[in-house]
């Protein structure tokens, strides 16, 4: 049992940014434990990765994993572990991940440490609690592999070692048979044509469940009309209907990150701020000065958005001439 | 179609949460307690397949004593007997632990299909579902916004990132969790809390001691803060004009 494994996930052909992100975070978890780090994608172009610093990198190939099925990832992962036995198995924290990741873990009698956002002397693996409202410390225990999925954005991808020279490319084929794929996938799909551009406004004004009503929209619009900014709102508002699904902010939605964000009656569960804590200034208008929003705002207003947000309209406005 | 929708008791979602003495796990002495939210949508789900297909709706929950106003919710919104797995150290046990209870109770029912929210909103580990399928052995899907029964089992619609979405079919017996937003939650009725009376609970004792845990809670904080929050005080017109004055020197957007 030694070393760290990485698995990426390929979007459109390429690593994406969560991917980079959990490379990045597990080359600083086997720098820490004196651990190499391989990596594996599944069924991608293994070649970008040789830009990375690993000791080997396997290419999972086979027919069976094209389109992305639990079964198949699961059963592919359950092998290539077995082979690898790494000590460490890190995931990015993506939908896939959290459809097949738990079911893998399983297989090993061990639980996924999902949704991290760092680690400490140990390793204990730190991730959130009641929404963000509390951090926990998780340590593994017992022997086995240990896995865990990485947080979007809460490891810089830019700290990604590259490779001085790259590493070798070994095929894995695991052993899957049609029959062992209970699901039939179909092809990915939108809705409809995403209209609004969430990520190019370079001032958004969001609203959370602390409206409370849909008639009160008009308070949070009028603040989006003085500042010249893009409506936006966190799932919950969206689920209702009271603001069209495309300009929902956060994990489901649209990952943005304007010149100012302004967060009204948003409280800050995780699945909204990794849609928005790479915007350049956070103001925060929240009535429970313990919401998790604070934690990543500039400035914060701990109050009642039915007296505060009129009078910074008011404001603006005069301000604006 | 008989559906068994697993559902979890969590502190509500305004409560003031406070980490107890020791540093292990919170204080739970004053907190109010809810259905975790996506639960209700699995639960939602589950009430609305019985109506289109018929079946039975049997609605689920480990937990101490409490947990069991949570069952008498889903009862009261139409869902047809309950199973509480009786178990006082809920927090203590880890996520194949818990799983495990549910498949002891789920086993026998031999249900078609199982329910479950994508994650809760106290731990938010976001596995129990996929667990419980692995465990019970048969197929799932996660973050399912619609369900739809077919000839050969189940056509389910899947939430992808970045708004993209895709259908998948699947055999049943099958587990799904199910995404927030799909559907729009009931309320109880007058008439559904006077029915919920003479519908069955069964409790399960949970007596064996839990399975050694393969991960531990080691500690529970307060989050390190990311950034250096400058919170504004006065009135809402003092913060106001202190807002427009950042927003012109700091924020530079005036």
């Amino acid at each position: 049992m030694s070393g760290v494994l990485v698995v990426v996930e390929h979007k459109n052909g390429a690593l994406g940014r969560i991917s980079l992100e959990a490379l990045a975070a597990g080359q600083l978890l086997a720098q820490t434990l004196n651990l190499e780090v391989a990596a594996a994608s599944l069924a991608g172009d293994p070649a970008e990765l040789s830009a990375y610093k690993l000791s080997t990198i396997y290419a999972v190939m086979h027919p069976l994993l094209e389109r992305y099925t639990a079964d198949g990832y699961t059963l592919a992962l359950q092998q290539l572990v077995e082979k690898v036995q790494p000590a460490y198995v890190v995931f990015p924290h993506t939908y896939q991940v959290r459809d097949f990741a738990p079911a893998l873990a399983t297989r090993f009698q061990r639980v996924l440490i999902s949704d991290v956002i760092g680690f400490h002397e140990g390793p204990v693996f730190v991730r959130q609690l009641f929404q963000g409202k509390l951090s926990a410390d998780y340590r593994p225990v017992g022997g086995g592999s240990v896995f865990v999925s990485i947080q979007a954005g809460a490891i810089r991808a830019e700290s990604v070692q590259p490779a001085a020279t790259p590493a070798a490319v070994e095929v894995f084929t695991p052993a899957l048979e049609a029959a062992q794929i209970r699901t039939v996938p179909g092809e990915p799909f939108r809705e409809s044509a995403q209209s609004v551009d969430l990520t190019v406004a370079p001032i958004i004004v969001s609203v959370g469940r602390g409206i409370r009503e849909a008639d009160n929209l008009p308070l949070v619009q009028a603040l989006a009309d003085a500042l010249g900014a893009e409506l936006a709102a966190s799932r919950p508002i969206c689920d209702a209907g009271w603001v069209p699904i495309e300009r929902q902010v956060g994990s489901s939605g649209q990952t943005v990150a304007p010149k100012l964000y302004l967060a009204v009656g948003i409280s800050g569960a995780i699945q909204h701020l990794v849609g928005m804590k790479g915007s350049k200034a956070v103001i925060a208008i929240n009535k429970d000065e313990n919401a998790p929003i604070f934690e990543v705002a500039d400035y914060g207003v701990a109050g009642d958005l039915f007296e505060i947000v009129p009078a910074l309209t008011k404001a603006i406005l005069a301000a604006k001439g | 179609m008989k559906i068994i929708v697993a559902v979890k008791q969590v502190p509500e979602r305004d409560a003031q949460i406070a980490v107890a003495a020791g540093g292990k796990w919170i204080d739970e002495g004053d907190l109010a307690y809810a259905i975790n939210e996506p639960d209700a949508y699995a639960l939602e789900e589950a009430l609305q397949l019985k109506e289109k297909n018929g079946g039975e709706v049997i609605a689920l929950c480990a937990g101490p004593e409490r947990v069991t106003s949570t069952l008498r919710e889903a009862l009261a919104k139409g869902a047809d007997r309950a199973i509480h797995v009786h178990v006082d150290d809920l927090a203590s046990r880890d996520t194949l632990a818990v799983a495990q209870l549910l498949a002891d109770a789920i086993r026998p029912e031999a249900p078609d299909l199982i329910l479950t929210g994508l994650q809760s909103d106290d731990l938010g580990l976001g596995q129990t579902g996929v667990v419980l399928a692995e465990l019970l052995g048969i197929p799932h899907a996660t973050l399912i916004l619609h369900v739809e029964k077919i000839d050969t089992g189940l056509r389910v619609n899947r939430e992808l990132e970045d708004g993209w979405f895709q259908q998948v079919d699947m055999p049943l017996p099958a587990l799904l969790t199910i995404q927030s937003g799909g559907n729009k939650l009931r309320y109880a009725t007058l008439m559904g809390i006077k029915k919920a009376k003479s519908k069955e609970t069964r409790t399960i004792e949970a007596d064996a001691p839990a399975a050694a845990s393969t991960i531990e809670l080691a500690r529970i904080y307060p989050p390190e803060k990311q950034k250096r929050t400058e919170m504004l005080k006065g009135t809402p017109a003092e913060i106001a004009a202190q807002l427009v004055e950042k927003l012109r020197t700091e924020v530079r957007v005036l």
